[in-house]
């Protein structure tokens, strides 16, 4: 197992126990894990992360698939946005943060040390719960992420293509110098996909992409994703079990109890876990018993 | 977090099952005792009263999918629904049998005033009957084991029908004039076995609640 400590954490092993604080409670992982078939975009080993010495992940092990939707779910303070946010190193930016562990994608370890962060967040981009696109136009707000990065191509080009393939060109196209922010809620959250698609990345983690939104956005969003799908490999973090199953192929429900936080319970393909979960807590949480 | 609102919703569905399983089983039980007592008042009353059952069955379908648009079941829960959507159907086609069977004793009155041919009539009907209130018990149990067995007991009606087969084949053979009598005893354990098969079809929709998977149990021969 390989280690990755931030930088700005004390590096000597006396001062990272103390960082990570009390030992976890004994962990076993779930033998409830699907393996799923085919290319894996992600492949999760004994994760733990701890931010200043309190533990929010236990050791999560599971395989993500290329280019389909995977769900996590879960309730509030599972872990569920940690784990997402590690998938592209989104948590080294948190001060005191210690995560242990392997995340490899294309067959390098994310948190190895010749990685840079940098690169992985534009192959692995991001959106957020809340639409957050930058105070500039629709256009520059696609460009942005390629003009940082020197590209070299036709802008119009791209933007218009990354504006298409989030399905908000033709709304947009007319007047592409208007304010992003002057956009509906549900089309500032599509300008954000169009913004992350323009880095061409591989990945696309999403969290809580549709709790700020209307519901005909909401489907909008949800269709948008079982499109790029085809594509792309995305990762959703969500609170609404509908929403899981609607748009996921695999999902992945965590949990933290009374001596585990952040915990991998079960992981299956979609249709098996909303219609025949095998863990009863599983059962209990997407039933709506608790959480 | 308890759902008391939607467990109510999910036991009334379920007592509502069990309320047309109850008009369906006596729906068979008299329209098999009308039949035998030649009794074809009681047989149009058989007939109208399927109208009741059916009607009941649209009922439990309407508060089963009010219960999925407004409280989106899922796991088991949604099994549940499901499965008494299903069940419900096959309790429905019940009584459209023990409705054929009333409708067989009418035609027969039409046609002659003869005591009915029983002969293993009464054993297939013990037996179907038997079936459908086992596979209900199954379901309010949510036994697998029960399911099973009522699934089993299925072989032992097909038994019966094949010798009711060949009691009423050889009796057309050897008295023409009785084809018809020996027909409407064809359509009448034909009636029962079809029932006998829509039990083994609930205990299916059982496992299916209490396991999730989806198994054919019992493949009848007829």
């Amino acid at each position: 197992m390989s280690i990755r400590v931030r930088s700005t954490a004390p590096t000597d092993e006396r001062s990272r126990e103390a960082l990570r604080g009390r030992p976890a409670a004994e962990h076993r992982p779930s033998e409830n894990v699907a393996r799923p078939e085919g290319d894996l975009a992600f492949s999760i080993s004994d994760l733990n992360l701890w931010y200043s010495g309190k533990q929010a992940l236990t050791g999560v092990g599971l395989d993500i698939p290329r280019k389909m939707v995977t769900a996590l779910i879960g309730p509030s303070g599972c872990g569920k946005s940690t784990l997402l946010r590690c998938l592209n190193r989104m948590n080294d930016l948190i001060p005191g943060v210690t995560i242990e562990g392997t995340v490899t994608y294309r067959n390098a370890n994310i948190y190895g040390s010749e990685v840079d962060p940098v690169e992985v967040r534009r192959r692995i981009g991001m959106v957020f719960q809340k639409p957050n696109p930058f105070p500039k136009s629709i256009y520059d707000n696609v460009a942005f992420g390629a003009r940082v990065n020197g590209f070299r191509g036709n802008l119009d080009d791209l933007v218009e293509s990354s504006l298409k393939r989030a399905a908000l060109w033709e709304e947009v196209k007319d007047d592409l110098k208007k304010s992003g922010l002057a956009l509906s809620g549900g089309q500032q959250q599509r300008l954000c996909i169009a913004r992350a698609l323009a880095n061409n990345p591989d990945v696309i983690l999403m969290d809580e992409p549709c709790s700020a939104l209307d519901p005909i956005a909401t489907l909008r969003i949800e269709d948008l994703m079982r499109e790029l799908a085809t594509d792309y490999t995305i990762v959703v973090v969500t609170h609404n079990m509908q929403q899981a199953a609607r748009v996921s192929d695999y999902t992945a429900f965590m949990l933290t109890d009374e001596e585990i936080t952040g915990q991998l319970i079960e992981y299956a393909p979609t249709e098996t876990m909303f219609t025949q979960p095998a863990d009863q807590r599983t059962e209990a949480y997407i039933s709506g018993r608790f959480g | 977090m308890p759902r008391e609102l939607f467990e109510k919703e999910l036991a009334e569905l379920q007592d509502d099952v069990l309320i047309l399983g109850s008009m369906a089983e006596k729906a068979v039980v008299d329209s098999v005792e009308a039949l035998r007592s030649a009794d074809l008042e009681w047989s149009q009353r058989i007939i109208e009263e399927d109208l009741a059952i059916n009607k009941k069955r649209f009922d439990i379908e309407e508060s089963a999918l009010f219960v999925i648009a407004s409280q989106q079941p899922l796991a088991t829960d949604l099994r549940a629904v499901m499965s008494a959507l299903m069940i419900i159907t096959d309790l429905e086609r019940i009584g459209d049998h023990a409705e054929g069977i009333a409708s067989i004793n009418l035609r027969l009155g039409e046609s002659e005033d003869l005591p009915r041919r029983m002969g293993y009539i009464p054993a297939m009907a013990d037996r179907a009957i038997a079936m459908l209130r086992d596979s209900l018990n199954a379901y309010v149990e949510r036994n697998v084991d029960e399911a099973r067995r009522v699934c089993d007991a299925d072989d032992e009606v097909d038994r019966l029908q094949d010798a009711v087969y060949d009691e009423a084949f050889r009796g057309m053979i050897e008295d023409p004039t009785k084809i018809e009598r020996n027909t409407y005893y064809l359509w009448t354990a034909h009636n029962l076995e079809r029932i006998a098969d829509r039990c083994t079809n609930i205990c299916e929709r059982v496992i299916y609640l209490v396991t999730g998977r989806m198994e054919e149990i019992n493949v009848s021969k007829y």
